[in-house]
């Protein structure tokens, strides 16, 4: 401690510059992947560029990109939420019941939302209060969702939605700007100041990296975590809303297999899958990817079930591309 | 020389030596180099058949090494291994065993859904002509194996339905099953009561009657005493005596152990103790720790001695609001303090700095600033909204008082050293301007140069006045630092000594139940 006092060493705030490491980051390289899909797009088909029909394409990632941003969040802490999907089912059958009994937009929009946090409450609760492994949980809670949608409407469906109602999914702000993408861009930006500018986001890192530690901390950890169920749980109620508003009708098989997706598109957006690190912005490139891709698959009039075996390889490859460059640069 | 005492320093004569037998193992000048540490440097050591030789020393004293040596998990740098007074290469752990060593860890590794068979049996299988395994063979082996050792547990019955003395039994079948000569046991009673230890010793003795060679590895004076006729001292990797135990007193083992008088090498300032600043009355726990009471003075170090699974590491984690304790009430200051959670406890000026640094203290992979400031989110931020200029300044002050050895704020904790990860828990608690410092092992698996550092600040935040309970194994760390030290035995307060009071063999007295 002595000798320390006469050398008094500097350490630098940050080593090297920032824009070589920017360079080398998941982001840069998913961007570049992105601008070369949308190349490609554009040269295989001659409807690509069209300012209306990439307009219509953002659809195909707006809805699942909202819950996305709470998933990343969800995943950085160490948890995951796989009933998002069925949570679109239940406020969707929700607000499908409420219509025909003849409630106004503002309170269908209202059911929405607040049948989303209910669930995610839910979640929340089991998971944080019970401290009960959330993949087995939400697993459990996806069948039991949709399950509820499924006893309800039966092989019905309810279609008499208000015509206001159909500004949310079909509504335009300004020219080729749809009410959903500028949502989407909305909700982008106030996820990324809360995960990367907040205590809170601060938080939900140190959970992920270390529960123990956090918790040796003084960090609420439960209370985090059932924080960010409800808040995946208001995502999915907006994309409920979102969702039945563009198709106009609630079935109980609305939204199949979108838990799939947005757990794809989280980690193909550069989040951890074991949790602790990741990005707001990677997972709006991510929902790009993604949708220039369906897009793009869709123009040349590739089946659906080609494109489920898409999402299904990506997901892998973006799993284990990670983990192997990790693993040969150990070796090494 | 292989007889009484045999030390450096001036050794008293000794009766003349008996009649030896050859020893079953003997070790020669054995050496073991880590990066930058000698683990073990130039060790003899000699086991005789039939008798057993108790390995003593301190934590980080050389032990543990010495017996992975033996069971060929490292192989030595320097000196030799013979068997019979045949020279033996360990070459790997299958070597050891082919040569007729064997041990029982602290911890043996059991399964828990496996059967006392398996277990027994794991790795080994007799096999039957067709490569299965022998399911009869092994059964009958074991419940041989057992019925040696006094017992008639069933082979066949889940390990999960036993006691933790009978999984003990099993961890030594296993250990006897592989046709053992040679029986390392590392502290086998850490984690057994007095009627089993009894139970424990009956089986050694009918092992010694086997002409079994035994190394003993005990911090447990009584214990060694009534078991062991030989014995080995370690210090910082040197084998610093050995001999008879009948002719060596237990105040010239503690001496030999500790080596030197400790209160001149430690950097412990004369402090001012001022009022009480911590009052516990009466803490208990369901099952850790009972009744105990104390209170901490501003600018005291007070230090928590006592056996590994004595409750100390219990004790602050409930003070520090980890662990919920059943009973008894906290005054801060004069104030009656209800702690239920390590937010209540920080808030409250009373921050805990975690033996396991790497589990419990850190992030590991965040940087190090975001380490630093974690605690102290609340002042660095403004309106919930993290100011990363405040937390480096932050880190910057407590990383240069610390003398913290980094490239950047910004690396991650995890590419530092052991010790300087630990400045930097010790940095991120003090960021918060606590009142009470709990430090549990604070210089655990550090080198020496970060160890001498740590201490260093350790006094001068005492003589700031800040109010510090540390908890350490290493004697000469307690009798250094501590101006009072507080002995806890099976959970219990086992003693308080003042700075003058306190010796290496009143604490360790104390410590183990030897009056």
């Amino acid at each position: 401690m002595n000798e320390a006092v006469s050398t008094k060493r500097v350490i630098p705030d940050r080593l090297g510059n920032r824009t070589s490491r920017l360079l080398a980051s998941w982001e840069v390289l998913l961007f570049g992947v992105a601008v070369l899909i949308f190349i490609f797009n554009a040269l295989a088909s001659p409807y690509f560029l069209n300012a209306w029909n990439l307009s219509d394409a953002t659809f195909n990632f707006t809805e699942k990109a909202m819950i996305a941003f709470a998933m990343a969040m969800l995943v950085i802490s160490g948890e995951i939420d796989l009933s998002v999907a069925a949570i679109i089912a239940l406020a969707s059958t929700a607000m499908g019941a409420a219509a025909q009994i003849g409630i106004g937009t503002p309170g269908l929009v209202a059911i929405g939302l607040g049948v989303g946090l209910g669930c995610g409450a839910v979640n929340g609760l089991l998971v944080s209060g019970l401290r009960l492994p959330s993949i087995v949980v939400t697993i459990g809670t996806m069948s039991l969702f949709r399950g509820i949608s499924y006893i309800v409407l039966g092989d019905q469906a309810y279609g008499k939605y208000p015509e206001s109602f159909a500004f949310f999914g079909q509504g335009y702000v300004a020219w080729v700007l749809s009410f959903e993408f500028v949502l989407f861009g909305v909700l982008a930006v106030l996820f990324a100041i809360l995960l990367h500018a907040t205590n809170f986001g601060r938080q939900v890192f140190v959970i992920g990296n270390n529960e123990f530690a956090a918790r040796f901390s003084g960090i609420p950890v439960e209370r985090v975590k059932f924080i960010l169920f409800l808040l995946t749980g208001l995502m999915s109620g907006v994309a409920a809303v979102c969702l039945t508003s563009r198709l106009g009708s609630t079935r109980p098989s609305i939204a199949q297999g979108w838990e799939l997706e947005v757990v794809t598109m989280v980690v193909l957006g550069g989040v951890s899958i074991l949790g602790g690190a990741g990005t707001i912005g990677g997972v709006v490139i991510a929902a790009f990817v993604m949708g220039l891709v369906t897009f793009g698959l869709g123009l040349l009039n590739v089946p659906g079930i080609v494109m489920s075996i898409f999402v299904g390889l990506l997901l892998i490859i973006t799993i284990a591309v990670p983990i192997i460059v990790r693993r040969i640069r150990e070796m090494r | 020389m292989m007889n009484g005492v045999t030390q450096v320093q001036d050794s008293p004569p000794r009766p003349a030596p008996l009649v030896e037998t050859a020893p079953l193992l003997e070790m020669r000048g054995i050496s073991q180099i880590f990066p930058g540490v000698k683990a073990l440097d130039q060790v003899d050591i000699k086991l005789y058949p039939g008798q057993v030789t108790a390995l003593i020393g301190e934590n980080g004293a050389g032990k543990s090494t010495l017996v992975k040596i033996l069971t060929g998990i490292y192989r030595p740098n320097e000196g030799e291994i013979l068997v019979d007074g045949q020279p033996v290469v360990f070459s790997a752990a299958q070597a050891a065993i082919d040569a007729g060593v064997t041990a029982i860890h602290q911890e043996t590794v059991l399964f828990d859904d496996l059967t006392v068979a398996e277990n027994i049996f794991i790795g080994h299988a007799p096999r039957t002509r067709f490569g299965m395994i022998d399911w009869s063979a092994i059964n009958k082996r074991s419940r041989d194996l057992l019925r040696a050792l006094e017992s008639d547990i069933d082979p066949t019955i889940r390990l999960r339905d036993l006691s933790i003395a009978q999984r003990h039994l099993v961890a030594i079948a296993r250990a006897l099953s592989v046709e053992a000569r040679i029986v390392i046991m590392d502290e086998p009673t850490a984690a057994l009561s007095r009627k089993e230890i009894d139970d424990l010793f009956r089986i050694i003795e009918g092992l010694k009657r086997q002409g079994k060679a035994i190394l003993f590895i005990s911090h447990k004076f009584d214990e060694v005493y009534e078991i062991a006729e030989n014995f080995v001292v370690f210090r910082d990797g040197r084998a610093v005596g050995h001999g008879k135990l009948r002719d060596t007193s237990q105040h010239e083992i503690v001496r030999l152990m500790v080596g030197r008088d400790v209160k001149d090498v430690f950097p412990k300032t004369k402090v001012e103790i001022g009022a009480p600043v911590l009052q516990v009355q009466g803490f208990s726990h369901p099952t850790e720790f009972h009744n105990i009471s104390f209170e901490l003075r501003r600018g005291e170090i007070l230090g928590i001695y006592g056996l590994i699974g004595a409750g100390r590491s219990e004790l602050c984690q409930a003070l520090f609001g980890v662990t919920r304790p059943s009973g008894g009430t906290l005054t801060l200051e004069g104030r009656p303090l209800q702690i239920s959670s390590s937010g209540d406890a920080i808030r409250a000026g009373i921050v805990y700095v975690p033996e396991e640094r790497g589990r419990h203290g850190l992030a590991l992979p965040m940087p190090i600033f975001q380490n630093m400031s974690l605690p102290s989110l609340s002042r660095t931020s403004r309106g919930g909204f993290l100011k990363a200029a405040n937390e480096l300044a932050l880190s910057r002050r407590y990383a240069e008082r610390l003398d913290l050895r980094a490239a950047a704020l910004s690396v991650p904790v995890g590419t530092l050293s052991g010790g300087n990860q630990q400045k930097v828990v010790i940095g991120k608690w003090l960021a918060t301007q606590p009142k009470v410092i709990i430090l549990d092992e604070p210089t655990k698996g550090i080198d020496i140069g970060s160890k001498a550092a740590v201490h260093g600040f350790i006094s001068e935040l005492a003589s700031e006045g800040l109010s510090i309970i540390m908890v350490s194994s290493e004697l000469p760390e307690i009798l250094g630092m501590s101006d009072r030290v507080m002995v806890m035995r099976e959970g219990l307060i086992a003693g308080m000594f003042g700075r003058e009071q306190a010796t290496a063999e009143t604490l360790v007295r104390a410590a183990t139940g030897n009056a």
